[in-house]
C-alpha cells in the first residue's frame, strides 16, 4: 500500500462528480425529466378547467396556481432523490467517503435542481401566456420560480432525506415539506400578484433571495445528519 | 451541578422525582385557573368593543402560548438528545408533541370563536396569528407522523429530531411570512383586548390563567414523560419491579 | 485497530455486548455466527453506518471518534448491495468512485483483466450477472488505496473460481501490509493472520 502515489480528490472534485453522475442517470432516463414538468403542465391547466375560462379569473388567479402547481411538482420529483440510493448500496457508499457528506447531499440537491426544477423554470413561462400574464410579470415569475425551487429542492432534500426507504415515504414527504415551504409559496406567488398589480416587488425578491442562500448553506447539514440516522 | 443532571437524565431516578414533582405543578396550576376563570368570566369587566365575546381570550391566549412553547420544549430536548445522547431528552421531546398539538387545536378552535362575531365567518385567513397556528399544527403532525412511520426507536427519535430543529428554525420565518401576507390585504384581525392599555382587572385574570396553563401543561408533560419512560425501559429491571407488586398475579 | 466492550442493540434486542477485538497491519478479523446473529450489523458499526449502544475504538492509536474522515479514507467496503447504478456501464460508475475516495485509474485495465470484465466495459451494469457485479465490487476495493477492507458476505454469487479469487485477492492485501475484517459464514481462514470473532 503506497498512499503517496494516489491524492484524495478535492472538494471540487467530489462535488462535480456527484453532480455529473446523476445527470448522466437521468440523461439515460428521460422520463425522469419529462414526468415533473408534465405534473406541472397538468396541475396548472386543471385550475381553468374547474374554475372557468373568464380572463379575470385567469389573471387573478395565475400566480398563485402556477406556483402551487410548480411546487407540487417538485414534491413528486423528491421523493426518489435518495430513494435509488438507499436501495442498490450507493448510500453506504456515499456515508462512507471521507468527503463531508453535506458536500455530497449538496451536489445531489442541485443536481435534481437542474434536473427538475432549471426546466420548470424554463416552461413557466408557456403556462403563464395561457394564464395571460403581462411580459414583465412574466419575468418576475421566473426570478422568483428560480430562487424558489432551489430553495424547495434543498429544503426537500432534508424531508426525502428523513423518509428514505419507509413505507407510504411520499405522502409523509408531502406532510414534511408542505408546512416548512409556506414562505416560500407566500413570497413566491405574492410577489408575482404585486408585480401583476404593478406594486413593489423588491421585498419579494430580497426574501426570496435570502431565504435561497439560507438554505444552501444550511440544508446540506441536515439533510446529511438525516441521511446518516436513515441509513442505519 | 452536572452530578445533578446527570443524575436526573437517569430514567429511574426521574422517574422517582417527578412523582413528587407532579402535584407541586397541578395543584397551584388548578388554583390559579380556577382564579383566573372565575374572575376573567364573571369579574372583569366587559370589552367596551367587544362585549362579552372577547372572555374568550382567557382561554386563547395561554392555548396560543403554550402552542409555541411546547414546540421550543421539543425542539431543545430533540436538540439535547441528538447532541448529548441523553435518551431522557428524546422521551420529553415526544411527550411534548400531542401536548403541543392539542394546545395548538385548542388555540384555533378557541380563535375561531373569538373572531366569529367579528368576521361573521368561523375562519378568516386574513388573520395572521390564526393562519401562523395552523401551519404549526401541521408541523406536529408531520412530527408525529415521522415519529409514528418509523419502528425503531432509536432511530425514531433522531429522524424527528432533526425534524423538530428545522422546525423551529422555520418557524419565525413562517411567522414573518404570514404577517407579511396577511399585511397585503388589511384583513380583519383579532383584536387585543381592552385597546392599548389593558385594564388590571382583564390583565391580572389573564395572568393568572397563564401561569395556571403553564403549570398544568408542566404536570401534563411530566405524566407523559413518565409514560414514555415506563415504555422505553419496559425490559429493564427496576420497571418490572414497579409494574408488577409484590403477590400480583403478572 | 482495537475495540472494548462493544454493544449493539436493534430494536428491543440485544445483538452482543462486552466485545472485544484488536488488529493488527496485515491481519484479518473474521465475523462468524449464524444467520441473524448480528455480523452485518457489526460490520456495518466497525464502518461507522451504526451507532454502538457503548464500547470505545480505536484506529491507528488514536480514538475512532476524533477522525472518522481519515479512517473512512482508508475504508473500503463492500456489502451485498454493491452500490452501483445499472443504468451505467462499469468504466461510468468506477470513474464515479475517483470523485469519492483516492483511487488508482491507472491500474484499472489490469484489474478488470484480472477479474475476468475487460469485455463487459460497456454493457450498462444491470446487464451482468450478479457474480459479474460482485467482481466490479472487487475491481473497486482493489482500486481504492484502501488500507483497510471490509466485507460482508464476499462469497455469496461467486464460483468456485471466483471464491479462490477472492481470497487469494485478501491474501495479496494482507501480505501488502493491509487488513481485513470479513462477515461470513462460510469458513475462511488465511494461515496465522486471522483473529475471530464469533456471535451467536
Amino acid at each position: 500500500m503506497s498512499p503517496t502515489s494516489v491524492s484524495m480528490p478535492g472538494l471540487w472534485h467530489g462535488f462535480s462528480a456527484v453532480i455529473r453522475r446523476d445527470i448522466l442517470l437521468a440523461w439515460k432516463r428521460p422520463g425522469d425529466v419529462l414526468n415533473p414538468l408534465f405534473f406541472f403542465a397538468m396541475v396548472s391547466t386543471i385550475f381553468p378547467l374547474a374554475v372557468g375560462p373568464s380572463t379575470e379569473q385567469l389573471q387573478f388567479s395565475g400566480p398563485g396556481v402556477v406556483w402551487v402547481a410548480a411546487l407540487l411538482a417538485t414534491l413528486l420529483s423528491l421523493n426518489s432523490l435518495f430513494l435509488s440510493d438507499f436501495e442498490d448500496g450507493s448510500l453506504d457508499q456515499l456515508v462512507l467517503s471521507p468527503q463531508p457528506l453535506p458536500l455530497l447531499v449538496l451536489g445531489k440537491a442541485l443536481a435534481h435542481w437542474l434536473i427538475s426544477g432549471l426546466p420548470l423554470v424554463i416552461m413557466s413561462p408557456l403556462i403563464a401566456i395561457t394564464f395571460q400574464m403581462p411580459a414583465d410579470t412574466i419575468n418576475i415569475m421566473m426570478v422568483t420560480l428560480a430562487f424558489g425551487t432551489i430553495s424547495l429542492s434543498m429544503l426537500g432534500s432534508i424531508g426525502a432525506a428523513l423518509t428514505v426507504g419507509l413505507h407510504r415515504g411520499t405522502a409523509l414527504l408531502g406532510l414534511l415539506i408542505l408546512p416548512l415551504s409556506m414562505p416560500i409559496l407566500i413570497f413566491g406567488a405574492r410577489t408575482v400578484s404585486l408585480s401583476a398589480a404593478e406594486d413593489g416587488v423588491a421585498a419579494g425578491i430580497y426574501f426570496l433571495a435570502a431565504y435561497c442562500m439560507l438554505a444552501l448553506s444550511l440544508a446540506p447539514f441536515a439533510t446529511a445528519a438525516a441521511l446518516r440516522i436513515s441509513n442505519e | 451541578m452536572w452530578n445533578w443532571f446527570h443524575k436526573l437524565a437517569s430514567p429511574p431516578h426521574f422517574y422517582r422525582i417527578s412523582a413528587k414533582m407532579i402535584p407541586w405543578f397541578a395543584f397551584p396550576g388548578a388554583i390559579l385557573i380556577v382564579y383566573g376563570a372565575v374572575s376573567g368570566l364573571f369579574v372583569a369587566p366587559a370589552d367596551y368593543q367587544q362585549g362579552d365575546a372577547f372572555r374568550i381570550i382567557y382561554v386563547h391566549v395561554p392555548a396560543a402560548y403554550l402552542s409555541m412553547m411546547a414546540y421550543m420544549i421539543m425542539a431543545l430536548s430533540a436538540a439535547i438528545g441528538l447532541i448529548w445522547r441523553i435518551k431522557l431528552a428524546h422521551a420529553v421531546a415526544a411527550a411534548a408533541a400531542p401536548l403541543g398539538a392539542w394546545f395548538t387545536f385548542l388555540a384555533l378552535i378557541t380563535g375561531s370563536i373569538w373572531g366569529r362575531p367579528m368576521w361573521g365567518t368561523w375562519w378568516e385567513w386574513g388573520d395572521p396569528r390564526l393562519t401562523s397556528e395552523l401551519i404549526m399544527l401541521f408541523l406536529y403532525f408531520g412530527y408525529m407522523a415521522l415519529r409514528a412511520a418509523i419502528d425503531e426507536t432509536v432511530k425514531a427519535d433522531k429522524a424527528s429530531a432533526v425534524l423538530a430543529l428545522v422546525g423551529a428554525v422555520n418557524i419565525p420565518i413562517i411567522h414573518f411570512s404570514v404577517e407579511w401576507w396577511s399585511s397585503l390585504h388589511q384583513g380583519p384581525t383579532l383584536v387585543r383586548a381592552g385597546g392599548p392599555a389593558i385594564e388590571t382587572a382583564m390583565l391580572y385574570p389573564l395572568l393568572a390563567m397563564i401561569f395556571g396553563f403553564t403549570l398544568v401543561f408542566g404536570a401534563l408533560i411530566l405524566g407523559r414523560v413518565r409514560t414514555e419512560v415506563l415504555f422505553r425501559e419496559r425490559l429493564k429491571h427496576w420497571v418490572r419491579v414497579i409494574v408488577i407488586p409484590e403477590g400480583a398475579g403478572a | 485497530m482495537s475495540a472494548k466492550s462493544l454493544c449493539l442493540l436493534r430494536g428491543d434486542r440485544c445483538l452482543f455486548r462486552d466485545l472485544d477485538f484488536a488488529l493488527q497491519d496485515g491481519e484479518m478479523l473474521v465475523i462468524e455466527g449464524p444467520n441473524g446473529s448480528g455480523k452485518t450489523s457489526l460490520l456495518r458499526g466497525i464502518a461507522g453506518l451504526l451507532e454502538f449502544e457503548c464500547g470505545a475504538m480505536r484506529w491507528n492509536g488514536r480514538a475512532l471518534h476524533d477522525d472518522y474522515p481519515s479512517f473512512r479514507a482508508d475504508l473500503a467496503w463492500l456489502s451485498h448491495r454493491v452500490g452501483f447504478k445499472g443504468d451505467l456501464t462499469i468504466v461510468e460508475n468506477l470513474a464515479f468512485e475517483s470523485g469519492l475516495r483516492a483511487t488508482d485509474d491507472s491500474r484499472m485495465g489490469n484489474a478488470l483483466a484480472r477479474l475476468g470484465l475487460a469485455r463487459l466495459t460497456d454493457l450498462p451494469f444491470r446487464s451482468l450477472s450478479a457474480g459479474q457485479q460482485r467482481r466490479v465490487a472487487l475491481a473497486r476495493m482493489l482500486l481504492s488505496r484502501a488500507k483497510l477492507w471490509m466485507m460482508d458476505e464476499p462469497f455469496t454469487n461467486l464460483d468456485k473460481a471466483g471464491q479462490s479469487l477472492v481470497a487469494d485477492l485478501i491474501a495479496e492485501h494482507l501480505a501488502a501490509g493491509g487488513a481485513a475484517v470479513v462477515a461470513s459464514h462460510q469458513y475462511l481462514d488465511i494461515d496465522g493472520k486471522t483473529r475471530r470473532v464469533l456471535l451467536q
